[in-house]
């Protein structure tokens, strides 16, 4: 498990080579999720799961990028939202909400039983969402180990980009696998189950990164 | 939410916080603050970053923001802040960054 310990000058996160690997992997993945409606982000060679699935290895004996896509299915997701994506969205009058189950989670209505006003809402404000959470994920992909274990540390503001980050990789992975609060884990042959033992690996990251940020 | 991480803390801490009958969290009439945020319960959103969140976002104490995210887990859902239709607007989407699930409505 990742360790987290504190110091006097901020956390201290320590990764190994696999867990650097797959958080590079899943971060990326949310970035690429969130900045389907910016060419500059999503055309982007590094993070275009396209260009980069299945030619590389991330390291010595680690899984490829399009082996972490199958175990995640973040790969997918972002795949299936920029198939979905229409030029018109931005044309109507409000803004329609996403249709991946996912991207609507990480960039929900504002308001509940009032669709004029949800999307003029999204209109005003979803662009500057999508962009804030993109930079959010850019500075942790930044800080991450970039090849093999590491030790990352992190001030308050890193803490909390940190921990909103770590939860939209929560919120897309948990939408796709359809969490709930009563949830049992997958039987081990069910083809969700290594996805499964991920988000349980975040949640229990993003948990030991409150309570030792909340000292 | 889930509780995973952070176990429900021991209740009684005044979850009655009239929340559903009119008040703000801050015991203001809602006559004069007509707008306010709501955040709604989810599966993933954990109890202890919740708690974080609402400390963070609106200066509660750590009581306060536990209280809240109570009521959000046990209810459904809770009111977090009141105020103008702008600030509520903002609130939400200060919200929507921490990704947390809220609206604004009339009250």
């Amino acid at each position: 498990m990742t360790a987290v310990k504190r110091t006097r000058r901020g956390l201290v996160v320590s990764f190994d080579e696999v867990e650097a690997s797959l958080l590079r992997h899943l971060v990326g993945e949310v970035r690429t999720l969130l900045a389907e409606d910016e060419p500059s982000v999503r055309d982007a060679p590094r993070t275009d799961p396209a260009r980069s699935a299945g030619r590389q290895a991330v390291g010595p004996g680690l899984p490829t990028d399009a082996e972490l896509t199958a175990l995640t299915g973040l790969g997918g997701l972002a795949q299936s939202a920029r198939d979905l994506a229409g030029p018109g969205d931005r044309e109507a009058a409000g803004r329609a909400r996403p249709d991946d189950p996912a991207l609507a989670r990480l960039l929900p209505d504002g308001y509940r039983d009032d669709p004029d006003a949800a999307g003029e809402f999204r209109r005003l404000t979803e662009s500057s969402l999508r962009r804030e959470k993109v930079a959010a994920a850019e500075r942790m992909l930044a800080a991450l180990p970039a090849d093999g274990p590491g030790e990352v540390r992190l001030d308050a503001a890193a803490t909390e980009t940190w921990l909103g980050t770590l939860n939209d990789v929560r919120l897309a992975l948990g939408t796709r696998l359809d969490v709930t609060e009563e949830m049992v884990e997958p039987d081990p042959d069910d083809p969700d189950a290594p996805a499964y033992v991920v988000y349980l690996w975040l949640t229990e990251l993003q948990g030991v990164l409150v309570e030792v940020a909340e000292g | 939410m889930s509780g995973t991480i952070a176990p429900e803390r021991a209740p009684g801490t005044g979850t009655e916080t009239g929340t559903e009958t009119g008040r703000s969290p801050d015991g203001v009439i809602e006559a004069a603050l007509p707008w306010v945020t709501l955040v709604w319960n989810d599966p993933i959103n954990l109890m202890s970053y919740v708690t974080h969140v609402f400390q963070k976002l609106f200066g509660y104490d750590r009581e306060k923001a536990t209280r809240l995210m109570l009521d959000v887990h046990r209810r459904g859902r809770a009111v977090v802040s009141s105020g103008s239709r702008e600030q509520m607007e903002h609130d939400v989407t200060r919200l929507h960054a921490y990704g947390l699930w809220a609206t604004l409505q009339q009250q």
